[in-house]
């Protein structure tokens, strides 16, 4: 025999009531409280007038211009902000005069952390530009991140800036050459001078990183600013033909890449106190300072295309 | 206190900077111009930086002929530290400028106040 | 064994790899990809874990050939591993229970970006937690920054840009703080690593030097990082950011975020100025007060918001005030007790964003307290969720958040009367306003009312459902097992200095 209650005697039980109240089906206030019966909300106004009320107050309350309160605090955050602005700049005098004398030898900043760097420069990095020994070297991890922090600001300006292939052909025709028609003769003649010129004085900076001033991020600019010249010059359509998007990412991803392994070669070779078989090679020939020279070129290139990117996604929202 | 001042003549004119930027940037109602006021306050820092490496009478960290004498040369650390300093300052000034052509290309405004006014009527 | 020394740096070298590689790859793809790099990061850092409590010391790993202070380093104990194990969980589980939003809200084509993004910030947390330099730590709270911002902005409508905006004009002028106050001490002391500053910094206070300086460059860095970590006058940005972004982007943002700065203050309290010198400095008083100002202020904004997810955001602005007061009460028991609030914080916290989306979900979209009446008979398994997460916030007993509330009142008994008597009146008295705010919405969307909107069952979004599960299992177990991670936190920070 079933021991199955039927339906009336089931509905009297606390089980049933439990997962009634669980699942939400019975409002558990009807039959249960005693409620008065709802009285029909009366306006006596038309929908007209309550839809002219509502935009009066709206204008009320945003209209800065009228709003006298508003108008005083701006009066005092101006005020308070130029009182703020002049006692941080006493206090950060004060403490100016306190510092050790600028230019002097026997200050805390001359320690034997650069007297190790200038002494001991050349035969442990290569290099005879010390600083650039010091950022490649000694504090490679620094430079990564610096590195990275550039890539992450072109995928940020990418994210907002980027738009899609069909809308940019269709809106370079509108914006961009609404002033200037065709290509200005002058600025082209200059630029088929100068551009060779500033790519090979880039390229001199980069490779030259460890011998003089300079290095991949000064050299990497200065290619940059050749592609944004040869850009204004002679327009989107002639550099795509050479260096479009696809390229940029392989470029790109492929130097990044190349870096990273590189740099965890050498960090994790160096932290396990192994030999890194990297020839340091004679100071001062350009194929010295074992991996500054690689490390610069790479930077270089990367600082190149972030230059460029930036400039075409500000202009034209895309590559 | 003046004489101290005087002699570190190059940091107080960086700090100077730095306070001018950042009445700059509390001030001014348009973003360039709070943007503007942001790279005062870095270029300040970077100048205050770039003192602490200079001694009197030295050359640049560049080794020629072979000199390797810790007292022929400036502190080359501070300039390391300047390089760094100065390429982040340039991505956070791309990333904010492109923010603020999102913003004027949705609102027609530079002013952060009225944007938040407008933001205050529309219902996401 | 030793070769698990070199855990710490590959996690952190093979999450930027991974974030450079994704920018080239397709959505879908970066999103396998993210996955794994996180479980990896989080099995890493287990292993890290297990090695330095088997030999319970604390290692130090230099970055290159040149030991410090000529070339970078790394150390890490008990207390970064741990931190680090317990980010990447919390990450994963963030980045998974947000997935079907990724879908609907982002452009298709810069869905690897997103992921780019994701890593990168992963890096520069774990970058955070292990460095031992103070300019590398400048360099990764760049990263840090921008990448936040690059979260909110994601999603792109007006109140997201407007919000990034904000957050980022008050974030620089907070890494502007940071660098100054950095070269300041550089100037004083000539190091830039942290043992070596600690020694030069002793030093001076001892000789009476460069008193000046010292008091403004320690002000800078510590304004400089309470504005990044939104604490109670500077937190403007807070409730936008987090209120309108995408879900993961939120919770990844409150949970984690914040955290890296406040772990960054703790390091630079214990390794660069020295834990004896901060203590006797008035500036922990100055924390003190603005901890119990937001702790009450946070709280009553939160009252008064009619939006979910703007509530949700305010009460971080509370809870950030608690890990303050921890710090204010100048003990070693109230800072425990801020790093153990900052664990329970970030488990329940992405917790209650992941499971609000998953109410408005089933509201038609809306974020109003009116639409969401009975959401959590539509959705049960976010229901359970979000009154899980409520639950913990105000301090019922089997959550973390009640031992959190404990251990600040265990530390608040053991200081002078004048520190004592505000510390458990505020303590009682935002525990109310909790009460009432967190309350008010469990049992709004546990009220029946009839709607003509979808219910939602938990097979139609399994990965979500999963992800809330282990989000609970997660919660209960660092309620009811506290015990060994305290002990665990203590013994970290007796290493830490």
């Amino acid at each position: 025999m079933s021991r199955l209650k039927n339906d009336e005697e089931y509905k009297k039980t606390r089980a049933f009531r439990f997962f009634r109240w669980m699942k939400g089906e019975k409002d558990p206030y009807l039959d249960e409280v005693e409620m008065q019966p709802g009285v029909p909300f009366q306006d006596s106004r038309t929908v007209n007038e309550i839809l002219m009320e509502e935009q009066e107050t709206l204008e009320k309350v945003y209209n800065t211009a009228s709003n006298r309160w508003l108008r005083r605090f701006k009066q005092l955050y101006n005020v308070l902000s130029v009182v703020f602005s002049l006692a941080l700049a006493a206090v950060m005098l004060y403490m100016v005069a306190k510092l050790p004398t600028a230019g002097t030898v026997d200050r805390p900043v001359n320690n034997e952390v650069s007297k190790v760097y200038i002494e001991n420069g050349i035969q442990d990095t290569g290099a005879v530009n010390i600083v650039t020994g010091m950022i490649l070297n000694y504090r490679a991890f620094d430079t990564f991140g610096e590195t990275c922090v550039l890539f992450i600001a072109t995928t940020c300006v990418m994210i907002l800036l980027m738009k899609e292939e069909e809308k940019i052909r269709a809106d370079q025709t509108l914006n961009d050459r609404r002033f200037e028609p065709k290509n200005d003769v002058i600025l082209q003649k200059v630029a088929f001078i100068l551009v060779p010129i500033v790519f090979i004085f880039g390229i001199y900076v980069i490779l030259n990183g460890h011998l003089s001033p300079g290095g991949g991020f000064s050299g990497g600019a200065m290619i940059g600013a050749g592609m944004i010249l040869y850009v204004s010059a002679y327009g989107f359509d002639k550099m795509q033909k050479f260096f479009n998007e696809h390229t940029y990412k392989v470029v790109k991803v492929a130097a990044l890449c190349t870096y990273c392994v590189v740099i965890t070669y050498y960090l994790f070779m160096g932290a396990n106190d192994f030999d890194n078989h990297i020839p340091l090679g004679v100071p001062g020939m350009i194929f010295s300072s074992g991996i500054i020279l690689w490390l610069n070129i790479f930077v270089g290139i990367e600082v190149a295309c972030t230059m460029y990117a930036f400039y075409a996604l500000f202009r034209r929202g895309g590559l | 206190m003046f004489d101290g001042l005087i002699s570190n003549y190059g940091e107080a004119v960086a700090v100077l900077l730095f306070a001018i930027g950042f009445g700059n940037l509390l001030l001014q109602k348009n973003l360039i111009k709070k943007i503007i006021g942001l790279n005062f306050m870095d270029t300040g820092t970077y100048l205050f930086l770039a003192e602490k490496g200079y001694i009197e009478g030295r050359m640049a960290p560049i080794v020629v002929n072979g000199v390797q004498d810790v007292n022929a040369y400036i502190n080359p650390i501070p300039s390391g530290l300047v390089l760094t300093g100065i390429v982040v300052s340039v991505s956070v000034t791309a990333l904010m400028l492109s923010l603020t052509i999102r913003l004027y290309q949705r609102y027609h405004t530079l002013d952060m106040d009225e944007i938040s006014t407008i933001l205050k009527k529309e219902e996401l | 064994m030793e070769f698990l020394r070199n855990f710490p740096c590959f996690s952190v070298i093979l999450t930027m790899c991974a974030s450079i590689v994704s920018s080239g790859m397709n959505g879908k793809w970066a999103r396998k990809l993210n996955i794994v790099v996180i479980s990896t990061v989080g099995l890493l850092s287990a292993a890290a874990l297990y090695l330095t409590i088997v030999t319970n010391q604390c290692y130090v790993y230099k970055m290159g050939r040149f030991p410090a202070p000529w070339g970078n380093e790394i150390r890490f104990g008990v207390l970064e591993t741990l931190m680090a194990l317990f980010f990447s969980v919390v990450m994963l589980l963030s980045v998974l229970g947000g997935r079907k939003h990724l879908f609907e809200e982002l452009d298709p084509f810069k869905e690897n970006l997103y992921y780019v993004l994701v890593n990168l910030l992963m890096s520069s947390l774990l970058a955070l937690i292990y460095t031992n330099d103070l300019f590398t730590a400048y360099v990764f709270v760049e990263i840090n920054t921008i990448s936040a911002c690059g979260l909110i902005m994601i999603r792109e409508n007006g109140h997201t840009l407007e919000a990034a905006t904000r957050y980022m004009i008050m974030s620089l002028i907070g890494s502007g703080l940071l660098l100054f106050g950095l070269c300041i001490l550089y100037g004083i002391t000539g190091h830039l690593l942290m043992s070596n500053i600690k020694e030069q910094v002793a030093l001076l206070v001892a000789t009476e030097q460069f008193h000046i300086p010292l008091i403004v460059a320690i002000v800078f860095i510590v304004v400089g990082l309470a504005v990044k970590s939104a604490l109670f006058p500077f937190h403007s940005w807070l409730p936008d950011s987090y209120g309108y972004s995408t879900a993961s982007s939120a919770a990844i943002l409150s949970s984690l975020v914040s955290k890296g700065y406040i772990f960054l203050l703790v390091k630079i309290f214990y390794r660069v100025i020295g834990f004896e010198i901060i203590t006797e400095s008035k500036i922990l008083n100055v924390l003190f007060v603005f901890g119990l100002c937001g702790m009450i202020f946070g709280s009553l904004s939160a009252i008064k918001e009619n939006d979910i997810r703007r509530m949700i955001a305010f009460s971080s602005v509370a809870q950030i005030g608690y890990i303050y007061m921890g710090f204010g009460l100048r003990t070693e028991a109230g800072i425990i007790a801020s790093i153990f609030h900052i664990f329970s914080h970030a488990a329940s916290k992405s917790m209650l964003f992941i499971s609000a989306v998953g109410l408005t979900d089933v509201s038609g979209k809306s974020k109003k307290f009116l639409d969401l009446t009975g959401a959590g008979y539509r959705n049960v398994i976010a229901g359970i969720t979000f009154t899980v997460g409520a639950l913990s916030m105000v301090g019922v007993p089997l959550f973390p958040g009640f031992i959190s509330k404990i251990l600040f009142a265990r530390a608040g008994v053991s200081v002078t009367l004048n520190r004592m008597l505000p510390t458990l009146i505020c303590l009682a008295v935002s525990t109310i306003l909790n009460t009432v705010y967190f309350m008010k919405t469990v049992l709004r969307i546990y009220t029946p009312v009839k709607t003509d909107y979808k219910n939602i069952k938990w097979k139609e979004n399994l990965s979500c459902s999963i992800v809330c599960i282990f989000f609970i299992i997660l919660n209960i177990a660092l309620g009811m097992y506290s015990e060994p991670i305290v002990e665990l936190i203590q013994s970290g920070i007796a290493m830490f200095a």
